[in-house]
């Protein structure tokens, strides 16, 4: 029950992230909007190793493991795109008269 | 139930904010508390390595980073969309949700699961925890390939650096600060952030814990050390913080050739020996990411002011 109640919050966070991503024209919000995007597909990624409990477990830690990376790289990812609209942003600067 | 209930309701309002925020600061502010909110979740999915991962590197570093660049970064790149086209990606995005909705309701019943398969085969890696030894061991390869995503993403953002800016020190100076709650807590808390992120890092072979949350608060504290101006960032040019960031990922694949011609197996260890080999290669990879989560939390060289 869990699982599926965080599943679905995770499908409703995936279509917010999307959205916001499409439909705000601030570069740091679409940045903001994917990684809600992106916390949505883990939360979907975990609600499934939630409901591969077993063996002791509270949850399956194959996928558990990969949504650990995956967060680590998400973050790397992100930082670097802050390092980019940041340098659009001083260039943008930097051209006016 | 109620529990989950309430904290699932929290986290749709705040992401539902942050996308709808005016301001570049109230989002980041919003995103910050989605971060803190998101680590709840993980502890009620039974995911405590989520959890603390999530909570430091989601809510902590993402926070630091994000505010910095939400006073810094430019203004919008074009136009919003009009009203008929947002309807269309309204449309669209509630497409996307409930197809994944879908998926979830429809998901098999018994869901397959490779927890018996990492029960049966933990002992072989000496490890207590699941968690870390599916990094470290069953999927050890996307461990690697993830830390050496760390390096390259250290390149790639140097590599944005201005051409006069370039071997100066990361990111921008930060003025000194003599008093405050800035100058206390970066004198207090790193001695005992880096004691809390040694125990992590060693209690993470049996119990919640491990690398890159031990990684994530080492960062931190050296963040929390450079904001209030108590260190200085490190120039991009040394040659031992190169070293430092290059190091882990190496000896992982170093190891992982010495199993190809031990065992006849890319990172396959040697019987008896996993456990000690897993925690040298742990320590490496805690030094690395940490140092390559900082510096890009710092981010590249940029113009002096």
């Amino acid at each position: 029950m869990t699982a599926t109640l965080y599943g679905l919050l995770g499908a409703a966070l995936t279509g917010i992230g999307l959205f916001g991503l499409l439909a705000r024209p601030e570069r740091l919000l679409r940045l903001l909007a994917f990684n809600l995007l992106g916390g949505g597909i883990f939360l979907v990624f975990g609600a499934v190793a939630r409901r591969g409990a077993g063996a002791g477990f509270a949850g399956d830690p194959v996928p558990q493991a990969i949504i650990l990376t995956g967060i680590v790289v998400a973050f790397a990812a992100t930082t670097l795109a802050v390092a980019l609209l940041l340098r659009i942003a001083s260039d943008d600067e930097s051209d006016k008269p | 139930m109620i529990a989950d209930g309430l904290i699932a309701a929290a986290i749709l309002v705040v992401a539902m904010a942050t996308v709808a925020a005016r301001g570049a600061f109230t989002a980041v502010a919003l995103f910050i508390a989605y971060g803190l909110l998101l680590s709840f979740a993980w502890v009620r999915l039974g995911a405590p390595d989520i959890a603390l991962t999530e909570a430091a590197i989601g809510a902590g570093l993402s926070g630091a980073l994000l505010l910095g660049a939400a006073a810094r970064a430019g203004r919008a790149a074009e136009r919003p969309p009009g009203r008929a086209m947002t309807a269309a990606i309204a449309l669209g995005c509630t497409g996307v949700t409930v197809a994944l909705a879908a998926a979830i309701l429809l998901l098999p019943d018994p869901a397959p699961s490779l927890a018996p398969q990492v029960a049966a085969n933990m002992a072989t890696t000496g490890l207590g925890n699941p968690v870390a030894a599916v990094l470290m061991a069953f999927r050890g390869l996307d461990t690697l390939l993830e830390s050496a995503v760390l390096v390259l993403a250290v390149i790639a953002a140097w590599s944005l650096a201005p051409d006069e800016a370039w071997g100066g020190p990361s990111g921008v100076a930060q003025p000194m600060s003599r008093d405050g709650p800035l100058a206390l807590l970066a004198r207090l808390l790193p001695p005992l952030g880096i004691l809390a992120a040694v125990h992590i890092l060693w209690i993470g072979k049996d119990a919640p814990g491990g690398k890159f949350q031990a990684a994530a608060i080492l960062a931190a504290m050296w963040m929390l050390a450079w904001m209030a101006g108590r260190v200085a960032p490190p120039q991009v040019s040394a040659r031992w913080l190169r070293v430092v960031v290059a190091a882990g990922p190496a000896l992982f694949i170093a190891i992982g050739m010495l199993g190809w011609l031990t065992e006849g197996a890319f990172l396959a260890y040697p019987p008896g020996l996993a456990l000690p080999i897993i925690m040298v290669v742990e320590v490496a990879l805690t030094a690395s990411i940490a140092v390559a989560l900082a510096l890009l939390v710092m981010g590249p060289p940029g113009r002096r002011a």
